[in-house]
């Protein structure tokens, strides 16, 4: 056991060594290391942040349902029970006749030749439900159960997802899906290829040492005792770089939500994502910490595995 | 010890670096392989070590046989030998004192062992003082000292020594000709290659001359004789 110890002792120390003796190549593949997290981390945050703006717009999607003067209070209820049961419904809120007019009157308070119109007929409004959909994707199974034609019979007019509406509403839709589907495609494309890079850098680092690997087999040294310190100094390699990255990353951040006072560039809201940034910090760490340690450890025993074997030709 | 039987090497089918040698060599003698380059010396060092594999023959040494030996072993059987390389073999991210502390931690020294150890053997060849230089900072000779401390730190059953006097003035090669003979008188059994006339007329031992993969001969207390 003591003599285990110590082994492990000896091969951290000399991986620890190697890190601080080899500071060229180590500067390099932290450096690697640190741009391609960077990368992918920023693409997650991006791509959370692109996702909220776009939950956004979704939610101000609704549809309503326009009822005649004559549905009674208990034909409205199991309607909005009806409606609530549909799996893509999210919720559904009745604006009553009387409601409907202060939201009209509010809309319009600076038009008073229509404001006039409307007190001299009585409410002509209807009341009405809106309900939101859970997937703005999937309205058609909403819209097709308000068609139905005891539900129709409810209705003093076409819902509000039809014509122009609709078609805008079906554009929207498309347009944040294919956008959500870019985004998680995107990161996934930036993770992979950081990979290949890391697993790349650490390759090419061993191989300029894999003469020491040889001497070290030549001694008479077991695998592990050759290649433990190459994977210690791989996962300080992520270990390094995960730090590295995340208070740059933090840096970045706070610079920019101090010098960018206005709160959005485009699609991206700067705020939300340094929220983001903030609320995640440490499973960005510790992710980060995981992924750079992982892809260090693998790519060594990986990369070291050639140049351990022995002589089979004869 | 070591016991080689009708040992044939080839290498890429046509050039043949060994031709059925067979060789004998008792516990505790001191052999001098000697042979122009290209003669097949390092070849026949290689098989000793399992470096490389002979086409045919058989190969015991120490008892184990190198046709049952399986990959996992290797690293035992090279533990029992120390080698002084040629070219050195220095790793170059440690200095003199780890280089030759290397040898010990990987057949699990502890730390009291290897402290006390290997500044002796480093006092041997000369070397006290330079324990933290490292090997790029080494002259030659130098060099050529860590790698000699580093095959005796050990005290193997068997010592081979690759020209481990090719880049000594001739007071430093008698020094390593001494620490060979030493260590022989200890119980270690010696190969040693060299160029060096005058050190093979002076060790009066056993010479082994190879010539074109073949034993040309093998005399005891022999002079220089190409």
């Amino acid at each position: 056991m003591k003599h285990w110890l110590i082994t492990q002792w000896r091969i951290i120390k000399a991986g620890l060594q190697n890190f601080v003796r080899n500071a060229t190549l180590a500067v390099a593949a932290v450096a690697v290391m640190v741009i391609t997290l960077t990368i992918v981390l920023f693409s997650v945050i991006a791509n959370a942040t692109f996702n909220n703006t776009v939950q956004q717009i979704t939610d101000k999607i609704d549809i309503s349902m326009y009822l005649k003067d004559t549905v009674t209070n208990d034909q409205r209820n199991s309607l909005i029970q009806n409606l609530e049961q549909l799996p893509n419904v999210k919720s559904v809120s009745y604006v009553s006749k009387d409601m409907a007019l202060s939201i009209y009157e509010k809309l319009n308070q600076s038009q008073p030749d229509l404001l006039s119109a409307i007190s001299q007929t009585g409410n002509p409004l209807p009341a009405s439900l809106d309900i939101k959909p859970r997937d703005s994707n999937k309205i058609q199974d909403i819209k097709n159960y308000l068609d139905k034609p005891e539900i129709l019979a409810l209705q003093s007019d076409q819902t509000s997802y039809s014509g122009d509406r609709k078609a805008a509403i079906d554009k929207i839709s498309k347009a944040t899906y294919f956008f959500r589907e870019a985004g998680i495609a995107s990161v996934i494309v930036f993770a992979a290829v950081s990979m290949l890079i890391i697993f790349n850098t650490i390759r090419m680092a061993i191989f300029n040492r894999r003469d020491e690997i040889t001497i070290m087999r030549l001694l008479g040294a077991s695998s592990w005792y050759i290649r433990g310190p190459f994977v210690v100094e791989s996962i300080i390699y992520g270990v390094v770089s995960a730090i590295i990255s995340l208070t740059l990353c933090n840096l970045l951040f706070s610079v920019s939500s101090s010098a960018l006072g206005a709160s959005s560039l485009g699609l991206l809201d700067i705020h939300y994502a340094n929220d983001y940034f903030a609320s995640h910090f440490w499973l960005f760490l510790t992710g980060q910490m995981a992924i750079g340690i992982l892809i260090g450890a693998v790519s060594s025993l990986i990369a070291t595995r050639r140049y351990l074997k022995f002589r089979t030709s004869k | 010890m070591i016991l080689l039987d009708r040992v044939t090497k080839v290498y890429n089918r046509t050039s043949t670096a060994l031709d059925r040698i067979s060789l004998h060599v008792e516990p505790k003698e001191f052999v001098i392989i000697i042979g122009k380059s290209g003669a097949g010396k390092s070849t026949l060092l290689k098989l000793l070590t399992r470096e490389e594999k002979p086409t045919s023959g058989k190969i015991i040494v120490g008892g184990l046989d190198y046709d049952k030996l399986k990959d996992r072993d290797i690293p035992l059987l090279r533990r029992k030998i120390g080698v002084v390389f040629q070219d050195f073999k220095l790793l170059p991210n440690k200095n003199v004192f780890e280089n030759v502390a290397f040898a010990l931690e990987i057949v699990g020294f502890g730390n009291r062992e290897i402290n006390h150890t290997v500044p002796r053997v480093l006092d041997i060849v000369g070397l006290k003082g330079k324990e933290k230089r490292m090997p790029l900072e080494l002259s030659g000779g130098e060099r050529q000292r860590v790698a000699i401390a580093r095959a005796i730190v050990r005290q193997p059953k068997i010592l081979i020594a690759d020209e481990p006097t090719g880049n000594l003035d001739p007071k430093h090669a008698w020094d390593v000709i001494k620490v060979l003979e030493k260590i022989n008188r200890y119980g270690t059994t010696v190969i040693l290659t060299t160029h060096n006339q005058e050190i093979v007329n002076k060790l009066k031992r056993r010479v082994i001359t190879i010539t074109d993969g073949h034993v040309a001969s093998d005399r005891a207390n022999a002079e220089y004789k190409q």
